[in-house]
């Protein structure tokens, strides 16, 4: 499995045809407490950069946007009843949606972990 | 990820302004934000421990970018007074000294130009002024723009920008402050008093805007660190940023200038007629009267109102409000409600929909989420009325 990073703070699991999304611990950290997470639906589709989720923050809410071109497989119910799991655990238990990779060729453009680390670093 | 809806959009073009405490909230970990002109402490460990610490201990909030103003004349007053009486609809000549009033600046058509607080010195404070007031940050300018055009030449007007000002909210503020300054332990809400800290004068009143106890602290600037540290020292204390400050004052149902309240609304629509005492609503002679007298009779056109949001979706600033299918009015402030364990909203709705129980739809990105006029506050107010 390859972890891979977007320059809007999300990252994405691939395993076989389908990527696990979530947002990175540097995101929840800027966001502060998270209050709400409105995820996508079962089988909706997505184009690269398309709004997909929505995570609000005690004092804002803010776009997740789709990291590659897909159809959702499965959201993460537990962040229903749990949102601060974002908060908590962002790059395991706090994931977003799972989606079925339409292209593949998209995930070239992604970042590794150790240039996304010095994109933080950049910022 | 991008906030849509962050706090930047209150930031303005202008370059920023540094406080006295500036350094000092870096030094405690704060992330800094543009607010009402200045760099600003958003928050320290987080929103919702800042709250909570709030509504359970003491916490300290930097509000030096507020407007501190004096008003003096060679009349013992009697000129400022009846300067003050025609910019403001509340009773300024029956305002006795250490008391203090909530009031506003309305303009011609009774529109809210800002709501501030005006206050009497005693003892020789603010060099003897007959008035002191505190105004919003974001609008002190324009507002002493107005203020210069319709003061008479006998009043002197005062903009005190060498004075910071902190406030001390919470339950444990009291005990907190009082082992700093034991006088304060006698002060009530809305009295204040002159004060000496290591040298320091220092103007209390009783008063701030979390719905808690607590006091607001007029300090000069050259003696504000020292104050800041030697309150943060006490086990009572932690410092508290504007997030929660926002979140506080929502879930005490009082309105937030430039959001809830503004030039396009009403003292009586916005349920601030308190702030109007008898004597002035009989004689009148204050800017705005006339819309004042009107909305007594016939009612405002609309209202502010609490809003109870089903789920936990919170509804925020801008999200329009419907009844009955039919638009009645906007979101002005809303979030979720750490004490509250739920989103809440402030908005203002058409005067037949402002009932406490009107049931509501409020649109959040493309979807109708259901909603409830409630009471405010949200949380208890617990000021100290009596000694």
């Amino acid at each position: 499995m390859s972890r891979y990073f977007t320059d809007e703070h999300e990252w994405i699991d691939v395993d076989g045809d389908i990527a696990t999304v979530g947002i990175t611990d540097y995101a929840q950290e800027q966001l502060g407490d998270i209050v709400f997470v409105e995820l996508p639906d079962e089988g909706a589709t997505f184009e690269k950069g398309d709004d997909a989720a929505v995570v609000e923050s005690v004092k804002a809410a803010s776009d997740v946007y789709a990291p590659i071109s897909g159809e959702v497989v499965e959201s993460n119910g537990a962040l229903e009843d749990e949102p601060a799991l974002v908060n908590s655990d962002a790059e395991e238990d706090g994931w977003f949606f799972k989606l079925r990779i339409a292209d593949a060729s998209e995930l070239e453009g992604l970042m590794t972990e150790s240039a996304y680390k010095k994109f933080v670093a950049s910022l | 990820m991008t906030g849509k809806d962050d706090v930047a959009h209150m930031e303005e073009e202008l370059p920023l302004g540094e406080l006295p405490l500036d350094a000092w909230h870096r030094g405690k970990g704060a992330r800094m934000v543009g607010f009402a002109g200045y760099h600003m402490p958003i928050q320290y460990e987080g929103i919702m421990a800042e709250h909570s610490w709030t509504r359970e201990h003491a916490g300290l909030f930097d509000v030096s970018h507020m407007g501190q103003l004096s008003f003096s004349d060679e009349a013992q007053g009697q000129a400022v007074d009846a300067a003050l009486e025609l910019l403001l609809p509340s009773d300024i000549k029956g305002l006795k000294p250490f008391r203090q009033r909530y009031s506003m600046l309305l303009d011609q058509d009774g529109g809210i130009l800002d709501d501030l607080m005006v206050s009497r010195p005693g003892d020789g404070a603010f060099d003897g002024a007959a008035i002191y007031m505190v105004v919003n940050g974001a609008t002190k300018y324009d507002d002493i723009g107005w203020m210069i055009e319709h003061l008479p030449d006998d009043v002197t007007m005062n903009h005190m920008e060498d004075q910071a000002l902190l406030a001390l909210q919470g339950p444990e503020a009291g005990e907190a402050l009082a082992t700093l300054i034991p006088g304060t332990a006698d002060l009530i809400f809305m009295q204040s008093g002159l004060f000496d800290w290591q040298g320091a004068p220092l103007w209390i009143s009783r008063s701030g805007y979390t719905g808690e106890d607590g006091f607001e602290i007029s300090v000069p600037g050259d003696a504000v660190v020292a104050l800041a540290d030697a309150l943060c020292a006490l086990p009572q204390v932690k410092p508290i940023g504007l997030g929660a400050r926002d979140s506080l004052r929502l879930e005490a149902g009082l309105p937030l200038y430039g959001h809830d309240l503004s030039p396009a609304v009403s003292t009586i629509g916005a349920d601030l007629g308190f702030a109007i005492q008898k004597r002035r609503r009989e004689e009148g002679g204050f800017i705005g009267h006339a819309r004042v007298m009107k909305e007594l009779a016939d009612g405002p056109g609309a209202k502010r109102v609490g809003i109870a949001i089903e789920g936990r979706l919170p509804a925020r600033e801008g999200a329009p409000i419907f009844a009955n299918g039919i638009q009645t009015g906007e979101v002005t402030s809303g979030g979720f409600a750490p004490s509250v364990g739920a989103p809440i909203a402030m908005g203002w709705v058409s005067l037949p929909d402002s009932a406490i129980g009107t049931a509501l739809e409020i649109e959040v990105r493309g979807k109708r989420i259901a909603a409830t006029v409630a009471p405010m506050p949200f949380v208890p107010h617990r000021y100290r009325r009596k000694a």
